[in-house]
């Protein structure tokens, strides 16, 4: 078995992070309880989740990568793939339906020049479809890094976008 | 509107959040002082069940029966788990609750820690809403600075700690077993009943999940009594108050805490503030997407567990979706649908098989080429997914089926007879 530096190189956890879970892992009685929580960490550092992810984060807990894989695979919001900077997660739940969704998705498909699982060729923009995302009153929305964004029609999404591009080539 | 009592929302303005100073300044921690100082566990487990507070989570069982169920008496590990998953679209009741006033939910997992016996909790909280989980982690180290939360607990010899535990997305994980697999880091499929939560649960040992609305009245219980939290509701039946998230073709989509047993017609009209784009009403999902659906014919329903049932829908979590007279009721069921379809854990094949085959013919319907057939096959589909699948998450996803086929069966008729969707030029 590879020692946790040599699954690291890549810098998916900082030192600091390794010690606390691993520390954190020992400490209690069902360290598989934070699979969710080092994936989570790994996917925020390095924007998606590498096969060194699932082996680093099962070498801290003590577990096979399978036994890793298997709970990283059932998660939507867990990146086993590359995605953009910002991927942007469409609600196309009822609500956001009702109020304008698929005209919006068929907008930032337009806009991006992408389809639903895509990324933009700068690297910045993923379009992921994804269910009711709890922002039913302000329909309809997009969910980017953990915010919801809505009510949104093709203008807003569009300054959205805008400023997010700014910010993410500044 | 303004005399509706506030129980959950009491502490609730625009854009702000209430931590332990605001949350105190209303009586918050009262009813946990009381708790802990002159009652026992068995005089709070009798005060729930004398309230006939039912879950809010969707199923509406009474809690306090669901309590007597779990063995707080007994030696070992036991677990108290608040289930935030929330996530079936037109439900964001437990999110608003959150981002207005999250001690709420802290002393009422408390006390109830306390009325079970549990010395370890869980609040398990979806990935969309980690504003939300930011703000009970630092209510939850608020409530540990102030002694409520940690050993010995105002001196009543209790223990009690409380763990934030973040999700990554799939609605199947607010099914309680799913749940507590997923928190356990199993893969998150359900678990085969019994053994039941309350004898093997969490880690194997006995395990109440209820739901964030429903701690959060725990403690609005202990200082009001539950002659007075009955008398909330307008049914004679019901109790409390409830949280109401509008959403879909009304003017106003936001959320309410309005007495349980509320007319239809009132929280469409009144809080509504009525069909947008002076539009007319057609047909709402009452309780979230799982329930079937109410037409025009249900505006004197009274919003609650008895009453819904009744009429062949359910309350569920009282998120209120409406669609006005443009909407192509076959094509919103196949929106609800795929939703399902995609979210089933794939675990059992009326849900893995039949769902797809329901959205398979709804597609059909939608795009023209449809058949009689397939009409009748989509009652077979009702009848062979209904009643048998592992969990209830196929069984809540036929639930707007049957109401597709109870009250807009001519709807379907008239794409097959048309052979295109006639909402559509």
């Amino acid at each position: 078995m590879n020692k946790i530096d040599d699954i690291n190189q890549i810098g998916l956890l900082d030192e600091n992070q390794i010690t606390e879970f691993s520390q954190h892992a020992g400490e209690i009685e069902h360290p598989r309880e934070l699979i969710i929580d080092i994936l989570r960490a790994v996917q925020l550092n390095h924007g998606w989740v590498p096969d060194e992810g699932v082996e680093l984060t099962a070498k801290i807990l003590g577990l096979t990568p399978i036994e890793v894989e298997e709970i990283a695979t059932f998660y939507d919001k867990i990146f086993r793939q590359p995605v953009g900077r910002y991927p942007i997660h469409i609600c196309d739940s009822v609500c956001c339906w009702s109020r304008g969704g698929e005209e919006l998705a068929e907008h930032l498909q337009q806009t991006l020049g992408v389809a639903f699982g895509q990324t933009t060729e700068d690297g910045l923009f993923t379009l992921l479809p994804s269910c009711c995302l709890g922002g039913c009153g302000r329909a309809p929305g997009v969910m980017i890094h953990q915010s919801f964004y809505g009510p949104l029609n093709p203008e807003t999404v569009d300054k959205l976008i805008a400023d997010l591009r700014q910010e993410g080539q500044g | 509107m303004s005399q509706v009592p506030q129980l959950l929302f009491k502490n609730r303005r625009p854009g702000e959040t209430v931590f332990i100073d605001g949350y105190r300044a209303t009586g918050g921690y009262q009813p946990l002082e009381k708790a802990f100082r002159e009652m026992t566990p068995v005089e709070l487990r009798e005060l729930v069940k004398s309230s006939n507070l039912r879950g809010r989570g969707g199923a509406g069982f009474p809690t306090g029966v669901k309590w007597t169920f779990f063995p707080a008496d007994a030696p070992g590990p036991k677990y108290l788990v608040c289930n935030c998953d929330e996530m079936e679209p037109g439900t964001y009741k437990d999110g608003e609750l959150l981002m207005a006033d999250p001690h709420q939910l802290v002393e009422g997992m408390i006390v109830s820690a306390y009325a079970l016996q549990t010395d370890v909790g869980y609040i398990f909280i979806r990935y969309a809403y980690e504003k939300q989980a930011e703000y009970l982690r630092r209510a939850i180290a608020e409530a540990k600075e102030a002694g409520y939360i940690g050993k010995n607990i105002l001196g009543s010899g209790f223990d009690f700690e409380l763990h934030v535990h973040g999700s990554a997305g799939r609605y199947i994980l607010g099914e309680e077993t799913a749940l507590l697999n997923g928190l356990e880091g199993q893969r998150p499929n359900p678990r085969l009943k019994p053994p039941f939560p309350a004898t093997r649960g969490l880690f194997g040992q006995p395990t109440t999940v209820n739901n964030v609305e429903t701690i959060a009245n725990i403690p609005h219980i202990i200082s009001g009594g539950a002659e007075w939290f009955r008398d909330l509701a307008l049914t004679p039946e019901g109790s409390g108050t409830k949280l109401f998230g509008l959403s879909g073709h009304l003017n106003c989509t936001e959320c309410f805490e309005l007495p349980v047993g509320i007319r239809l017609g009132e929280v469409v009209e009144t809080y509504g503030q009525g069909v947008w784009k002076n539009r007319k009403f057609k047909a709402c999902l009452p309780g979230g997407a799982s329930t079937p659906y109410l037409t025009e014919e249900h505006m004197d329903v009274a919003l609650d567990f008895m009453s819904l049932e009744k009429v062949g829908s359910r309350f569920g979590t009282a998120g209120v979706t409406v669609f006005d007279d443009q909407t192509c009721m076959v094509a919103a069921t196949l929106n609800l649908i795929q939703f399902f379809a995609r979210e089933s854990c794939g675990w059992c094949t009326p849900c893995r098989d039949g769902l797809s085959m329901v959205r398979w013919l709804l597609e059909k319907f939608e795009t023209g080429k449809g058949s009689p057939e397939h009409l009748d096959m989509l009652k077979d589909q009702l009848q062979n997914i209904s009643g048998n699948s592992f969990c209830a998450l196929a069984e809540g996803a036929m639930g707007p089926v049957a109401g597709l086929l109870t009250h807009f069966e001519q709807e379907i008729i008239d794409h097959i007879e048309k052979g295109r969707c006639p909402f559509k030029s």
